[in-house]
């Protein structure tokens, strides 16, 4: 069984407030202008409905990032499927950000580098990236999605969760909204009568 | 990878990136801060941090930080300013006060912004012996706060919050991103995740709306019709708990008829002055236990009077049609079958849905319950309904709305965080009748009137206080009128001041309705002597904000990784449901600037003028070591100070005990804060929990463990209408009393806005905190700045149709008081005459280090220039402030607009742009 790491983010949950974003940024200590998490808001379903959706580099299967890599800076770690940039090898050419279908690298121009999610697996003090132990709502998730039996599997597999963009093999899973919540009676209640009916009402106190 | 060079350290204090008051891990190298993490151990926020708090590393590094004390060399309002010393610029500040106070102590008008150490500032007018003294509660949430205070003994927020764990089914109202930002979110993830249903009242559908089952976009400022029309329902299919209601309220408490009485609308009452009830044919105590009280009739007492119960009242009043769901759908657009549903939902989780938990306690009368039942309903609400003109009979209509539901402070329910409930109305009344030259306050200058008779007024009938606050223009004003002081004080309107000192409050800017006008009172001078109108303003802050270049003298201040604090029992603690806690900052690092934290300072001046509190009998400071001396020794009453964990010589009292001179070393081992968990059987019903009440008696909370009634009906709002009505010795100006009668109902009611309703501003125009800066805005913040730098004008996509306005196009918005320039955005979640944007995104180009084509200010608006600080007064009437009638709390989204299209040629950046504040950018880091 390969081991496969991913986020796992629940947009039934996210409330769009960017703590994942700023996170990040405190951990990953990138020049300022990169922001290798970001959040975006949505009007979906014709505008019946509001979703946030937290967008970053998504680890995939063959990454393009990694094939046009003219340095061979950018490579994938068979050990855990982690997508990394070696900055000591990268040039800063930019090829990989133009190959990204996620839009999820970034220059950094005052290291002269690219920069991207990293999972935080460059932090050897955290158990969790900076935006899952970060998350106000709970709406992030992170483990082993290719452990069938792990929590996140089986928070993917109960809850349908979905990659964007399928065909580019990604590891981070997205869980849709919930249906709403429903169930509670509809039925309009009778009117049971006037101010008289709490006269003489006995009430033990 | 590469191991971080440097040394590692991490300390441990408390976020001030907005009111949640959060843990926070500070991580170091080489002693400089690089990041902030939430402390895992922290009860309030449990590891988790929101992006202001992870922001707060930029906060610090603002390059808009004060960075030496300021003295103006130039007209005020053009912040020309030398650099002074510390020792001149507080002999100065000294030299100004001292001769206030020897003369009339009212001439200093110290008002502190969005403080969290009001226990002190509070405390030091009141040796100063100033009453005119406030935080930034009045334009805040002083609606929400008191009409809870005033009608359950707690609110929400601060005061208590929905059982998150329990909770099967959740009503927020008014609540975008709000206090409490993070508990808030880890609460919302709890209930989604489990399921609970969550139904958000608010006109605009983003963040915590947008995640909601369902969302209720109303008209704005008409959900107090919402509400009692979902009690019209309750009461219609007798869907109520008439058990809670006369065991823990006054549902069964006797109310005098006697139209035309000063009688009228008080409560029955024996010799011992005991409210009475109607049992078994004869009145009695409403007190009593093993009795059967009548809830509905009317009454003859022994002395011929005639009396009827409160709940008779109640259902007499919300039963009829004017309540109705149709009537509501008329005012808040909300339909008649969804209000319908929603009442019918709300019973059916509180009824058929209650839950038991295996925990016995023990009420007040000394019944024994084997379990602790719960009706798993909760409600929240904030700012949205806090500021209407009609936010606090708002906020007593929705808990009234819980009262019915039997939901207060059960399982399940909404629950109070000690030390609430208080008793209704809480404690002191507002100090500052007696103040006199070189003389203290008899007590703290904010407080809570429970008559006419407690109000701050000259025998002349003129208000005591600058800001009007508790005099018949806002009676009930808990938080102070922050924002009528500059306005007031020019007009010397009750009388002129001296000095205007302020602490981290951007009145020139974005804390300020009619924020042009509020500049022009700044420099306003005397045609005669061609002195300033407020001869005086003293401004501390951290960072050079529009309000600095108003100031004569400027003391910068630290960040809050520089400096001590304290978040007490005293003041606005951090306690949750299950249990008590405050906590403290500690200096992380030392600035490298000259500056000094605010509270030091405040100490330090405090000696300089002699107040008696500061100095020791013999003369010498009281408090040598500044705030971290002040925290730990200073004692309010006997045993009582700042902090209430780890008290006592060996640190092992809570609550009350002898200062511990080890106390803050305690908190700093334990994560800068203390938490004693409550005992099971004292986390429920605590109005009415013996074990609870005697604890909380112990820990100095309340006077006594006699059970707190909850208030359906409230005898204090009906003191203020009987005098309106002529009765009484404490009487209001004429031209008020029908302002008074209609605003102190004793029973909640729905009046419209304040603000006229006319065609000719057809919208109703709001602004939202955006979560990532919400309270947060005082920096100027390298991150934050990047995810929001300026805002649009958002317009429901039907309207904006209707008004030939495409997405994207530059448009006027127009109120009654001024016109802005700006871009609209269309979307569909946002209720059909609402308007909105972010709130104080837009800032003065130089202030804030700002260069004048930064985003900011090209591109970012304040809709505050709308909106005008008073109501439209006929000629020769008394100007009255906008806000609330009952508490002063400024009514910010009562605003009416009209929307027109830009004309061709009328590009360009947003309108109104200000002359730049060149200088202020030479003062900062």
């Amino acid at each position: 069984m390969t081991v496969r790491l991913a986020l796992v983010i629940d947009l039934d949950i996210c409330v769009g407030c960017h703590a994942c974003s700023v996170a990040c940024k405190g951990a990953a200590a990138f020049d300022d202008s990169v922001w290798p998490n970001q959040v975006f808001g949505y009007e979906i379903e014709g505008g019946a409905r509001t979703v946030y959706v937290p967008r970053m580099c998504q680890h995939c299967e063959s990454p393009g990032c990694v094939t046009v890599c003219p340095t061979g800076a950018s490579f994938r770690r068979t050990a855990d499927g982690v997508v990394l940039i070696d900055a000591e090898r990268c040039i800063g050419c930019r090829l990989c950000a133009w190959s990204c279908p996620y839009g999820a690298r970034e220059y950094d121009a005052a290291a002269g580098v690219m920069r991207k999610c990293t999972l935080c697996i460059d932090r050897r003090d955290v158990a969790v990236p900076a935006c899952v132990a970060t998350c106000p709502s709970g709406a992030r998730h992170f483990g082993d999605i290719g452990d069938p039996a792990s929590a996140v599997s089986e928070l993917v597999h109960r809850r349908g969760g979905f990659a964007l963009l399928p065909e580019y093999g990604p590891a981070v899973r997205y869980l849709p909204p919930r249906p709403r919540a429903a169930g509670l009676p509809t039925a309009d209640g009778k009117s049971s009568g006037g101010l008289d009916r709490w006269i003489g009402r006995v009430v033990s106190r | 990878m590469t191991p971080d060079p440097g040394v590692s350290s991490m300390r441990q204090t408390t976020c001030y990136m907005c009111t949640c008051r959060c843990g926070i891990n500070v991580h170091l190298r080489d002693g400089v801060p690089i990041r902030i993490e939430g402390n895992p151990a922290h009860p309030k926020n449990r590891g988790v941090l929101c992006g202001k708090g992870a922001a707060g590393l930029q906060h610090h590094f603002s390059a808009a930080r004060l960075r030496k004390p300021l003295k103006r060399v130039g007209p005020r309002g053009e912040a020309s300013f030398v650099e002074i010393e510390w020792d001149e610029a507080l002999g100065i500040a000294t030299a100004w006060l001292d001769a206030i106070r020897r003369t009339d102590p009212r001439r200093l008008a110290f008002f502190t912004g969005r403080d969290q150490s009001q226990s002190l500032t509070g405390w030091w007018a009141a040796q100063f012996g100033t009453p005119n003294f406030a935080a930034h509660g009045g334009l805040c949430s002083v609606n929400v706060a008191t009409a809870g205070l005033y009608t359950i003994g707690g609110s929400f927020w601060e005061f208590g919050e929905p059982d998150w764990d329990r909770t099967k089914y959740l009503l927020l109202l008014g609540v975008a991103e709000d206090h409490d930002s993070n508990p808030i979110k880890i609460g919302l993830g709890k209930l989604k995740q489990r399921g609970a249903k969550v139904v958000s009242v608010n006109p605009i559908r983003t963040g915590y709306s947008a995640i909601a089952d369902e969302w209720i976009g109303i008209r704005p400022g008409t959900d107090g019709a919402l509400v009692l029309a979902l009690v019209h329902e309750l009461l219609r299919t007798d869907r109520i708990d008439l058990e809670y209601l006369v065991r823990f309220t006054n549902a069964h408490w006797l109310v005098v008829q006697a139209p035309g009485t000063a009688e009228h609308g008080r409560f029955a009452r024996d010799a011992g002055n005991r409210p009475l009830c109607w049992a078994d044919g004869a009145p009695v105590d409403a007190g009593a236990t093993g009795i059967s009280p009548a809830v509905a009739g009317r009454f003859t007492l022994p002395d011929d009077r005639v009396a009827t119960p409160v709940f008779a009242l109640l259902a007499e009043r919300y039963l009829d049609a004017a309540y109705a769901p149709e009537a509501a759908e008329a005012v808040t657009g909300v339909p008649a079958a969804t209000i319908r549903r929603i009442a019918v939902e709300l019973a059916a989780v509180a009824f058929e849905q209650a839950i038991e938990l295996d925990i016995p306690w023990t009420d007040t009368t000394g019944r024994r319950h084997a379990t602790t039942r719960g009706r798993p309903v909760s409600m929240h609400a904030m700012r949205g309904i806090s500021a209407h003109s009609n936010g606090f009979d708002t906020t007593r209509a929705l808990h009234l709305l819980q009262m019915l539901l039997g939901t207060i402070d059960c399982p399940g329910g909404f629950r109070f965080k000690p030390p609430f409930p208080k008793p209704i109305p809480p404690g002191p009344k507002p100090a500052g009748k007696g103040y006199a030259p070189g003389k203290p306050l008899g007590g703290m200058p904010l407080g809570m009137p429970a008559g006419p008779e407690d109000l701050l007024l000259e025998p002349d009938g003129q208000p005591i206080r600058l800001d009007h606050a508790f005099s018949w223009e806002a009676p009930l004003a808990a938080h102070g009128m922050m924002q009528m002081v500059i306005a007031n004080a020019v007009a010397s309107d009750p009388y002129p001041i001296d000095t205007l000192f302020l602490f981290m409050a951007n009145m020139a800017w974005n804390s300020s309705m009619n924020t042009a006008g509020t500049m022009e009172l700044l420099t306003a001078r005397d045609p005669a002597t061609g002195d300033y109108k407020i001869p005086h303003i003293i401004y501390a802050d951290a960072f050079a904000s529009e309000m600095v270049a108003y100031a004569d003298l400027v003391l910068p201040d630290t960040t809050y990784l520089e400096r001590w604090d304290c978040i007490s029992i005293l003041d606005r603690p951090i306690s949750d449901a299950d249990g008590i806690a405050d906590s403290i900052r500690q200096p992380v690092v030392q600035p490298e600037r000259d500056v000094r934290p605010f509270q030091d300072v405040l100490l330090d001046l405090g000696v300089r003028l002699g107040l008696p509190g500061l100095l020791t009998p013999d003369g010498a400071p009281r408090y040598p070591g500044g705030y971290a001396d002040y925290l730990a020794n200073h004692e309010r009453a006997p045993g009582v100070g700042p902090l209430a964990g780890w008290r006592g010589p060996d640190g092992s009292a809570i609550g009350r005990g002898a200062p511990n001179p080890k106390q803050l070393e305690a908190y700093i081992a334990n994560g800068c804060f203390w938490r004693q968990e409550l005992e099971p059987a004292h986390r429920f019903y605590r109005h009415a929990n013996a074990g609870y009440l005697d604890f909380a008696v112990k820990m100095g909370f309340v006077p006594n463990a006699e059970p707190i009634v909850l208030q359906i009906y409230s005898e204090p709002l009906q003191r203020f209408r009987l005098a309106a009505q002529g009765h009484g010795p404490v009487q209001p100006p004429d031209d008020l009393r029908d302002r008074i009668i209609a605003a102190f109902d004793p029973l909640p009611g729905w009046h419209p806005p304040l603000a006229a309703d006319t065609p000719e501003f057809p919208l109703y125009a709001l602004t939202q905190r955006p979560m990532i800066m919400y309270h947060s805005w005082g920096s100027q913040n390298a991150w934050l700045k990047q995810i929001l730098s300026r805002n649009d004008l958002y317009v429901a996509t039907s309207t904006a149709r209707a008004l030939g306005l495409q997405d994207g196009a530059r448009a006027w918005l127009v109120s009654a008081h001024g016109r802005l320039k700006l871009r609209i955005r269309t979307m569909e979640g946002v209720q059909a005459d609402t308007v909105w944007t972010w709130n104080a995104i837009g800032k003065r180009a130089g202030a804030w280090g700002l260069a004048a084509d930064a985003t900011e200010v090209r591109e970012a608006f304040l809709l505050n220039h709308l909106i005008d600080d008073h109501l439209p007064a006929a000629a020769g009437t008394r100007r009255l402030a906008n806000a609330d009638p009952v508490t002063g709390q400024a009514a910010w989204f009562d605003q009416r607009v009209r929307l027109e299209p830009c004309g061709p040629g009328e590009a360009g950046p947003v309108e109104p742009q200000f002359a730049s504040l060149d200088a202020l950018r030479r003062v900062v880091v």
